[in-house]
């Protein structure tokens, strides 16, 4: 027998619930989470979940972490092991000295279970089955029980959860005193049989301050909503759906007319993808704010449109909640890997700005400011989220709008400025930033109107095969690019504590990870600089970033180093000093897989001068 | 070449309709397409049929997709935006544009080539939406721009002008329009501009999804024997239901129709159309009735023309949606934002 003492934490440990999907877990594992939430006390859970709707397995993974690291942890304290079928795998995966909770129901045998952590059996469908008698009841609360035992076992104060149910069934009175019943069954049935509490607890502070806990994906929404988005289009797809869910939500709530009650907003489920950036590039044409929401096989569909966006240059806003690709790939799993796929999407030579938030906050900032971009430069902005942001909850900094802001709708000319006899080139360059005017059919009766097209023309709109007036134009086009580069969101960067020959480059989702790496790092005697890159086209500081380091690592979730590539091909640097560190394999990054993959490298730099002597 | 300007100048005498414009303000560049071609028959009949209507060559929003039909909207209404958008999507962009303001009048051009093959799901999805628009096919069976391959409206075992026999089924895009729930669904010959001009005005007007094949032959590529989109055989084998006249005012219906031939319709917008039966079953109404009706003729290899079916009480997506009455893109922040105060109390409900 292995002498293995129990882990002892407080605040800083992970539980993870093995459960079955579609047996109701999730509400009361994110339960879980908000209660420990209301002990002042940061988390970060994780959906682990099947692309599948019921009976295949699903994981909910709750890092409770007082010192606010937000990314994914790696390693699993304790185990709510529910589900027979992955039982074998959730037991392995347990810490030495960790805690396996399970349903003692049934009597297993010992070849089950591993000496070396501790195991809680808690005979749920027993108590289960002995208050309830409706099955769906049964299933249901079963998870409140063992909701309600976690709670006795790891010291959560009763009261705040009660007091969250509380919220949630707030007016249905029923529901709210058995989901109570349900908690105390469990919290009792522990107290009284178990040794309580054990060696991983949660004790109040005061971590989490004035901070929000939400979905990136209804953030995102929210951003459209606050961007005066008005016409959305959109095709069923995960990780994506939730965002047009999330909209047609919120524009219930904050965008009907309080006098007639009709809607200041159009949503369309189109037939497929391409219908559906057809529509927000239709909308756009004509002036109002328009956007979809789709993930990698969705972009790829929409490519042939996003070049005519380029090309004819209309406004459109895509967020792109990335998946694992290529292919249907993993639909439940995360990646950033369409960075490629989305910056020089279509055929012919073609670039497009992409966003990168880091977590909801940015999510919803960046969505309602990508609107005004996409109008401003006339073109289509990608928003690139991930599964990771997009479709967990996300402790972030609670969201903000100026009321005095006001939306850039861009260069359009009006009947007005028509009137006075001004010049109307529709892809005529008059301020020398490669924008030029547009104007929204219907302005004018008989000035300002053009023929929009995906086929080559002059500055008048006027079809045109000539040569030199397709290059002027493919010029221009560069041109408002270049002038895109001080309108995104800029890079920001964070210097080591001592001077460093060393940087890092990493962008969104990455974030929370890349934070708590560095903290490694630095106990490892590592400095390195940092700057996370929040757009493209790459502010010039990315560029002298790189000339400031002899090595620039740059992390990023995927497997061909695509935000490396996008930077050598953009920036002309020498790919050698860009170092990849990627992480593809579904799961979100760590900062231990961060922290290693850097440290090594380091390691090896340091010894580098020593050549071995024999070959 | 479209780049040519066509000459603006035009006899100080050419009569002008009720806004006071001249049936030269609805045309647009010269056309480039063959001459003789069908189309530019539809683009005459448009020209004619927006002149007649009175409606402000601005007003109307002009989108099409890729090919032959889809280059014609430079040819009419030179003062309207159009947007020749990208191939088999232009339903799509028309949805899109409808969504963003729904006081334009939109006029989407497509081929049988657009809407039949690469476009058939956006066709069939922006009926079934019911989307307020004015839907042209100018369907000629044929591939023009890629010189003469069959498209999916070639009838089974006519010939190509190399002489191949298409051995493919045909798509009717009229039978599917009725079945999708379109409620204005005609068919005509680009080669009757009398049936034509009436039946896009009557479109126009129509509030809702309105629907027209013309079948429209292509000189160049399909207009000879063994085909069944060519002039002679839609000549042979035209039998058409009836044919509309439009009024627009409210006087009263002065032309003189015999007794019982005549059957008016009011449209929604107080437009009433007024059908003279050239069959004296034909219901205009019956939805049902009219796909037994092209079954069993086109079983007899006649293609049916005229109205062949009408809601006018329909309801249009912009119905279905409940959307506010201002178009949306006019809409600014204070509209459409809801502030800081709201947001703090989202910020407070996710704690």
């Amino acid at each position: 027998m292995s002498v293995q003492s129990p882990i002892s934490s407080v605040n800083d440990f992970v539980v993870r619930f093995a459960n079955v999907n579609g047996s109701g877990s999730a509400s009361a594992n994110e339960l879980f989470a908000r209660s420990i939430l209301r002990h002042g006390v940061p988390v970060s859970p994780r959906n682990i979940f099947p692309s599948n709707i019921q009976g295949l397995p699903t994981w909910y993974e709750v890092r409770v972490t007082e010192d606010g690291h937000l990314g994914a942890r790696g390693g699993v304290d304790m185990m709510v092991a529910m589900n027979p079928q992955t039982w074998d795998k959730d037991v392995a995966s347990i810490e030495p000295g960790g805690y396996l909770f399970y349903d003692s129901t049934k009597p297993m045998p010992s070849s089950k279970f591993r000496e070396d952590i501790t195991v809680i059996g808690v005979p749920l469908t027993a108590i289960t089955n002995s208050t309830y008698t409706d099955p769906r009841q049964r299933q249901l609360f079963k998870n409140i029980i063992y909701l309600g035992a976690l709670c006795a076992l790891l010291d959560l104060d009763p009261k705040v959860v009660e007091q969250l149910i509380g919220e949630q069934y707030k007016g249905k009175e029923k529901l709210l005193s058995s989901n109570v019943h349900a908690l105390h069954l469990g919290r009792d049935w522990a107290l009284q049989n178990l040794k309580c509490p054990l060696g991983l607890r949660v004790k109040k502070s005061d971590k989490v301050g004035d901070r929000i806990f939400m979905e990136g994906n209804s953030a995102a929404a929210l951003g459209a909503v606050y961007g005066g988005a008005t016409v959305c289009a959109w095709y069923p797809i995960t990780p994506s759906s939730s965002v047009a869910e999330a909209f047609t939500s919120h524009c219930k709530k904050y965008r009907h007319d309080p006098e007639t009650g009709k809607a200041k907003y159009a949503i369309v489920q189109g037939e497929d993808e391409l219908a559906s950036i057809g529509i927000v590039i239709g909308a756009s044409w004509n002036g109002a704010r328009a956007f979809t929401a789709t993930s990698g096989p969705g972009i790829s569909l929409m490519t042939e449109f996003i070049g005519l966006s380029y090309f004819a240059e209309i406004p459109a806003v895509i967020m792109n909640i990335q998946r694992a690709g290529p292919s249907t790939g993993m639909p439940t799993r995360t990646q950033q890997c369409d960075v490629i796929a989305c910056a020089y999407a279509s055929h012919g030579d073609t670039k497009h700005v992409l966003l990168f938030p880091e977590d909801p906050a940015e999510a919803f900032e960046f969505a309602a400011a990508s609107f005004d971009l996409a109008e401003r430069l006339q073109t289509t902005i990608f928003l690139m989220l991930d599964l990771d942001i997009g479709m967990n909850h996300r402790l972030c900094r609670p969201l903000k709008w100026d009321d005095a802001k006001q939306y850039d709708r861009g260069k359009v000319m009006t009947a007005e400025m028509l009137e006075e006899g001004r010049d109307f080139g529709r892809y005529l360059d008059v301020d020398g930033d490669g924008i030029p005017y547009r104007t929204y059919p219907g302005t004018h009766p008989t000035k300002g109107s053009y023929f929009t097209r995906g086929t080559s023309r002059d500055r008048y709109a006027r079809y045109s095969e000539e040569g030199a007036v397709y290059a002027d134009n493919m010029q221009r086009l560069v041109r408002k690019f270049e002038t895109a580069q001080d309108m995104v969101p800029r890079p920001l960067q964070a210097n080591a504590a001592k001077p460093t020959k060393y940087g890092v480059l990493y962008f969104g989702s990455t974030s929370p990870a890349m934070d708590e790496a560095i903290g490694i790092l630095e106990a490892r005697g590592h400095q390195l600089d940092r700057m996370r890159i929040r757009a493209f086209p790459f502010h010039s500081s990315v560029a002298s970033f790189i000339a400031d380091h002899d090595f620039v690592y740059v992390v990023e979730q995927n497997r061909d180093a695509q935000l490396r590539q996008l930077i050598v091909n953009e920036n002309g640097i020498d790919p050698v000093r860009l170092v990849p560190i990627l992480h593809y394999d579904g799961t979100p990054i760590t900062a231990r897989f961060i922290a290693n993959a850097i440290g090594d490298h380091q390691d090896h730099l340091k010894v580098t001068p020593l050549r071995k002597a024999v070959t | 070449m479209t780049y040519i300007a066509k000459p603006k100048f035009h006899h100080p005498g050419l009569k002008k309709n009720e806004l006071g414009y001249t049936h030269r303000d609805y045309e647009g560049k010269i056309s480039t397409l063959c001459a003789g071609c069908g189309h530019d028959s539809i683009t005459a009949s448009i020209i004619e049929a927006c002149y007649e209507l009175s409606i402000e060559p601005h007003r109307v929003a002009k989108i099409s997709g890729i090919g032959c039909s889809s280059k014609t909207p430079d040819y009419f209404l030179g003062n309207s935006h159009g947007f020749n958008s990208v191939h088999g999507r232009m339903p799509s962009v028309l949805t899109g544009a409808n969504l963003a303001n729904r006081d334009l009048i939109y006029l989407g051009v497509s081929g049988d080539g657009d809407s039949a093959s690469i476009g058939f799901g956006q066709f069939a999805h922006s009926i079934r939406r019911a989307v307020n628009m004015t839907y042209i096919v100018e369907n000629n069976g044929v591939y023009g721009l890629t010189k003469g391959q069959f498209s999916a409206t070639a009838d089974r075992g006519s010939k190509s002008k190399k002489g191949v026999t298409n051995t493919d089924n045909a798509i009717d895009l009229v039978a599917i329009a009725l079945q999708l729930g379109a409620t204005f669904v005609a068919r005509s010959f680009s080669g009757d501009k009398t049936q034509l001009v009436p039946l896009i005005a009557a479109a126009i007007r129509h509030k809702g999804a309105s629907f027209i094949d013309v079948i429209s032959p292509c000189i160049a590529f399909n207009n000879h024997a063994g085909s069944t989109k060519s002039f002679d055989y839609v000549r042979e084998h035209n039998d058409a239901v009836n044919r509309l006249d439009v009024l627009v005012g409210r006087e009263p219906i002065s032309v003189d129709y015999a007794p019982g031939t005549v059957q008016v319709v009011e449209q929604h917008d107080g437009s009433r159309l007024a059908l003279r039966k050239l069959d004296a079953d034909y219901d205009p109404h019956d939805r049902l009735g009219a796909m037994t009706f092209l079954q069993k003729h086109a079983a007899k290899g006649q293609i049916v023309t005229g109205l062949l079916y009408v809601d006018p009480d329909a309801e249009d997506l912009h119905t279905h949606l409940d959307t506010v009455e201002t178009p949306l893109n006019t809409m600014d922040e204070q509209a459409l934002c809801p502030g800081s105060a709201v947001l703090d109390k989202i910020n407070a409900s996710l704690r």
